[in-house]
């Protein structure tokens, strides 16, 4: 059935269709209106799941790992500030392989205040052992939330899954979406499966103290999971693909790239806008395409080398950076190509700066010149500034 | 904690899986009594039953009667005197295990 929904309450949508048994959540901008409905939804007896209040994000996610300890499919949401809050018991959860879903509603982080959308609280949690992936738009929301229940609760996987959506431009904007049948999803989604269960009865230790080199052993366990959640999240995606109708790639949507000369990389619903871009560019003459990721982890290499090796250039749209360095998906990115190609990465959209095809469009020709210009480019950071400091010299801004 | 109940091991062709789970088994780290410095000594002419000392009790060593009397696991009691302290008529003593100059 097509409703009409907000990124969020498409994200709270497919948790009910999950059949999620315990939530647990601390409200934080732009996230709380996903657990404002799934409150909702069991008061008024939709949902028959169990709702555990907390004080903190920190409290919200060990409830939610404790549930889900237990043999429930537990879910959480947050963002933010929130997220990092929470950041220790993401290694805890992780660490446990215990199936766990969280949608993050990609927000900057202060200081100073900025509830607009940016990608450092997501990317912020990529070496804690989560599979994260951010969705371009709210139909994917909501497949990639049933989707991530599955690939969580995968016996070749156990880890829990981030499902990424993008503050304000998509949690807040309402949009068509397709909602599935509960019937539809009841036989898709196999019962709830996990590692271990912890009961009163089973005497169950999680987490104590044990040697390093068992520890040292379970670090390793953790990547192999990581490895074959490549293979779990292409094939599940497939597979919903054939329940649903909606396959979006696997690992990485390929727009228009195969026989693209030149190709954008990044993540998120700014997708969308470079997607127009691509139509402008081609207009002009210009092979572009998209790689757009939607799993940074586990990072998709061996699928960016395959589709981008042999391309004339590679143009890589961040928006966060690690200070000090550059975008985190230039660095990921050129680490993969390494050698390999032309490559660029652009820092633009930070706290919600807006970025329009034309931004995108303009980015790429300036790329395109200097490839053909000097044969060989590896440019880490080009600032992309709001529209209004653009033409300002830096010195201006300044004072 | 006996080493062989650390972990629980998958592996085949595909996986290696490792959590990081235990299954102690009781009395699995010894008898853990032989820690203690001052044993707690139930009055029970005092005692009026609250069963206080049995929820504090962080090492389940105080242990409950049918009548809800309660008495102490002295092979595991390390006496850290938690029960004494919240004890409210005051009807447990620590009683020191080996007395001041007798060693």
């Amino acid at each position: 059935m097509i409703k009409t929904l907000t990124g969020n309450y498409a994200v709270a949508e497919a948790a009910k269709l999950a059949r999620i048994k315990v939530t647990s959540a601390y409200p934080i901008t732009p996230q709380t209106t996903i657990v404002e409905k799934l409150s909702e939804m069991i008061e008024k007896g939709e949902l028959e799941a169990k709702m555990i209040r907390v004080e903190s994000e920190h409290s919200a996610l060990a409830a939610t790992l404790g549930a889900a300890a237990a043999g429930s499919r537990a879910f959480t949401a947050t963002a933010s500030h929130g997220l990092l809050y929470m950041h220790e018991v993401l290694w805890w959860t992780a660490s446990a392989r215990i199936p766990v879903v969280m949608a993050v509603a990609a927000r900057a982080i202060g200081a100073p205040w900025n509830i607009h959308v940016e990608h450092s609280d997501v990317v912020d949690q990529r070496d804690t052992g989560w599979i994260i992936g951010i969705a371009q738009e709210n139909q994917e929301v909501l497949d990639m939330t049933i989707q991530a229940f599955r690939i969580s609760e995968d016996p070749r996987v156990y880890l829990p899954v981030i499902v990424g959506l993008d503050g304000f431009i998509l949690t807040h904007t309402v949009a068509p979406v397709n909602v599935p049948d509960q019937k539809d999803v009841d036989n898709w989604l196999p019962p709830r499966r996990q590692p271990y269960v912890i009961t009163p009865e089973s005497k169950i230790a999680m987490g104590n103290m044990t040697s390093d080199d068992d520890y040292y052993m379970m670090r390793y366990s953790i990547q192999v999971g990581q490895e074959a959640a490549k293979k779990v999240i292409e094939e599940v995606d497939q597979s919903y693909g054939k329940a649903f109708g909606r396959y979006y790639g696997g690992l990485v949507e390929c727009y228009r790239c195969d026989d693209a000369d030149y190709v954008m990389v990044l993540m998120g619903s700014w997708a969308g806008d470079a997607k127009e871009a691509v139509k402008i560019l081609r207009e002009k003459g210009i092979n572009a395409g998209i790689a757009r990721i939607r799993f940074i982890r586990p990072w998709p290499a061996e699928i960016l080398r395959e589709k981008l090796y042999n391309k004339k250039g590679v143009l890589v749209f961040d928006r966060s950076i690690s200070f000090g360095n550059a975008g985190q998906l230039f660095t990921e990115l050129s680490s993969t190509l390494y050698g390999m190609t032309n490559i660029r990465g652009v820092i633009a959209g930070l706290g919600g700066v807006d970025v329009l095809p034309e931004d995108f469009a303009n980015e790429m020709i300036d790329f395109v010149n200097k490839v053909e210009e000097n044969g060989k480019v590896y440019d880490p950071i080009k600032w992309l500034f709001p529209a209004k400091y653009r033409n300002v010299k830096i010195e201006e801004v300044v004072s | 904690m006996t080493q062989e109940n650390s972990t629980l091991i998958i592996k085949d062709a595909e996986t290696y899986f490792v959590v990081p789970i235990s299954r102690p088994d009781f009395g699995s780290s010894g008898k853990t009594g032989s820690w203690r410095t001052e044993r707690p000594v139930v009055n029970e002419e005092k005692c009026t039953k609250c069963l206080y000392c049995w929820l504090y009790c962080p090492e389940d060593t105080i242990l409950r009667r049918e009548d809800d009397m309660v008495y102490v696991d002295y092979d595991y009691c390390k006496g850290c005197g938690i029960c004494a302290a919240v004890c409210p008529v005051n009807a447990i003593e620590m009683v020191p295990e080996v007395k001041r100059g007798e060693n």
